[in-house]
């Protein structure tokens, strides 16, 4: 039997890059308060790892989100492997002109002579009281550019594989942390193998209707299950986890089985990742279908900060099981 | 602001200011090669001429090797053929065709050529700093001499990534060198217009590193300048912030009609054209002879027409290049 370790999210995804800097010595950290002496991190993401492989391969920056990107770009066109932390996912906007413009493009326009293997992991996500500028899920706009891919985890497992696959990716990886997945704790084989970038993962095999969520809206899409389950309706919930690509195959395998499809994502509704997922399965499986896709996602708002508008601003499992039972007619 | 007393100041040997001017006039032909090729509708690109900026980039890649790296700008193709970037794939590049440096996929503004040290060009303004940074973090973390040069104009002295850039590489000590090529315009905003201090070097007491202005038309202070800086950055010393101070001939894109700078000042600055000046400097000095030079000019001149000849020549890229490279594997 294969030893585990009891992990949370953020445990996994420490774990995953202590292992990849044990195998890799190209393997380097860099972001705000990553260094032990700062903490290791805001919420300890990079724990321990400056003491175990020293301040030259993990280093604390100033709050310099462009220079922290760019010095990320420099070193892995220069034969590195950085790890960058962006403490916060609206703090990425900042750095946007390295991400767009060079992280996601140098690969093409240099065509092909030089890659960027950077892996930039932040956190995010409503629920927890941030408010407007500390919880967006801004990965529809990484999805948009053509060069970066963009992975949301749900799980401490997903977590740990998908980050070690993200750093020994040849090309930019935005691992997305969102903070109502990070509380629950599993227990993760030591020696699981990398997961696969751009594979989704069922969650539940069902027959009636498919449900599309990734990150935080997986756990709240769990709960649906259950209580659809009590009456009598068979989901079959898929857990995207990368959301660019995304695996249109599982997705449109499931929906073509079903005939119905419910998309669920904490980011804005309008102009969001369900949009791309919903077009394609009519593109594909117009005929295949019984019900109109339904999408859910925020609504057109800011992120709030009063417990009741931020509870209103989050799909509910009640919206999702209504959702459902709209498709079913 | 650092100022080395001239008694003091390194000065380029006879074969190195054979060097300066060699890659100047490298840089000069090419130019109007690109030029005219544009004029006669051969070449259809947007283009930023660096002409009247030739001493800059030469003066500095004389004290360069082959691995040490160069970011610049899309106002950057005299940095690069400074740096060596051979000229057959350049014209290919900017042609759009498939010899390319890129492959036709990046073009002028993201001319691309690690071979010769050329890592990033970018369209972005003061972009080239921050990876800059990078790259000389790891020639740091490889334990080796390499330095790495950001090339950038004085307009992108403004922007938040010069701030970002150069507090971070003085607090992690990085062997990088932000050279500004101040030309006196950000696009048509003369400097005063835009820049809170008369002189960029200035800003950098605020980081905690050398800075220095220098007459970026004078091949031998702006080789003492960045003899001094590369020397600095490869003992572990850190950066240095050079301003070179210089004149583009043909405004802010090859095209725009000027109205924006006096025709006195324009004159006034052509007339000091830096590859006649220098040209005949080397002759006065008896470093270089009349027919050796035009020996030079002629075996230039000759090998721009054959990149020219090749890049046009060359084929365009079949359209499955759309789709290759965004990641190293292909993804639908």
């Amino acid at each position: 039997m294969t030893a585990t370790t009891k992990l949370n999210g953020i445990a996994a995804v420490n774990a995953a890059i202590a292992r990849a800097m044990a195998q890799d010595p190209k393997v380097i950290v860099l972001g705000e308060d990553v260094a032990d002496r700062e903490g290791g991190g805001v919420v300890g993401t990079t724990r321990g790892l400056s003491t175990r492989f020293g301040d030259e391969r993990v280093k604390s920056t100033p709050i310099s989100e462009q220079a922290i990107i760019g010095a990320a770009i420099g070193a892995a066109i220069g034969g590195y492997k950085p790890v960058a932390e962006i403490m916060l996912m609206n703090f990425t906007t900042v750095a946007m002109d390295m991400i767009f413009n060079h992280a996601a493009k140098l690969r093409f326009m240099s065509g092909g002579q030089t890659s960027v293997p950077l892996t930039i992991h932040t956190l995010t996500g409503a629920g927890v009281s941030t408010a407007g500028q500390h919880a967006d899920h801004l990965e529809a706009w990484f999805a948009h550019a053509a060069g970066i891919k963009v992975v949301a985890p749900s799980t401490p497992s997903d977590y740990f594989g998908l980050m070690l696959s993200c750093i020994d990716d040849p090309d930019p990886c935005l691992m997305i942390m969102s903070a109502m997945t990070l509380r629950t704790f599993e227990e993760v084989p030591n020696d699981l193998a990398p997961i696969p970038l751009g594979k989704a993962r069922i969650v539940e095999e069902g027959g009636d209707v498919t449900i599309v969520a990734y990150s935080a809206m997986v756990l709240t899409a769990r709960k649906a299950t259950e209580a659809l389950k009590a009456e009598g309706v068979s989901v079959e919930l898929i857990d995207l986890r990368t959301v660019a690509p995304w695996d249109r195959e599982t997705v449109l395998a499931s929906v073509r089985k079903t005939g119905r499809a419910v998309i669920v994502h904490e980011a804005l509704r309008n102009h969001g990742v369900g949009a791309e997922i919903a077009a394609t399965i009519q593109e594909e499986l117009f005929g295949a279908l019984k019900a109109p896709i339904r999408r859910l996602g925020a609504p057109y708002s800011p992120v709030p900060f009063s417990k009741p508008l931020e509870a209103a601003y989050l799909v509910q499992p009640d919206d999702i099981v209504a959702a459902v039972r709209s498709v079913l007619g | 602001m650092q100022q080395t007393p001239v008694s003091n100041r390194p000065l380029p040997g006879p074969e190195v200011q054979r060097d300066i001017y060699r890659r100047m006039v490298r840089i000069e032909r090419n130019d109007e090669a690109i030029r005219r090729a544009i004029k006669l509708g051969r070449l259809q690109m947007p283009y930023y001429s660096a002409r009247g900026q030739e001493v800059i980039p030469s003066a500095v890649s004389v004290n360069l090797n082959q691995d040490d790296t160069i970011c610049t700008i899309y106002r950057g193709i005299h940095d690069m053929v400074a740096k060596g970037m051979p000229l057959r794939p350049l014209w290919a590049e900017i042609a759009g065709r498939i010899d390319g440096t890129c492959k036709g996929k990046g073009g002028p503004m993201h001319l691309t050529h690690p071979e010769s040290g050329v890592m990033v060009t970018t369209g972005i303004v003061g972009s080239s700093m921050p990876i800059a940074n990078g790259l000389a973090w790891a020639a740091k973390l490889d334990g080796s001499q390499r330095v790495a040069i950001a090339y950038f104009g004085d307009g992108a002295s403004n922007i938040g990534a010069f701030h970002e850039s150069l507090n971070l590489a003085s607090v992690w000590k990085l062997p990088v060198i932000f050279v500004c090529q101040n030309n006196r315009f950000a696009e048509h905003t003369r400097y005063e217009v835009g820049t809170s201090v008369d002189r960029i070097a200035k800003r950098a007491i605020g980081y905690g590193m050398p800075g220095v202005t220098v007459d970026g038309n004078d091949p031998v202070d702006m080789y003492a300048a960045a003899f001094e800086a590369v020397e600095r950055a490869r003992a572990g010393e850190g950066p240095t912030l050079i301003e070179a101070l210089t004149f583009r001939f043909f405004g802010h894109v090859f095209g725009d009609d000027d109205k924006y700078m006096t025709k006195e000042e324009k004159a006034a600055a052509m007339e000091r054209d830096p590859l006649p000046l220098f040209r005949a400097r080397l002759i006065a000095d008896g470093i270089a002879t009349e027919g050796a030079l035009a020996d030079m000019e002629t075996a230039i001149a000759a090998e721009v027409d054959d990149a020219m000849q090749f890049g046009l020549a060359s084929p365009l890229p079949p359209i499955d290049e759309l789709r290759r490279d965004v990641f190293a594997t292909e993804i639908a």
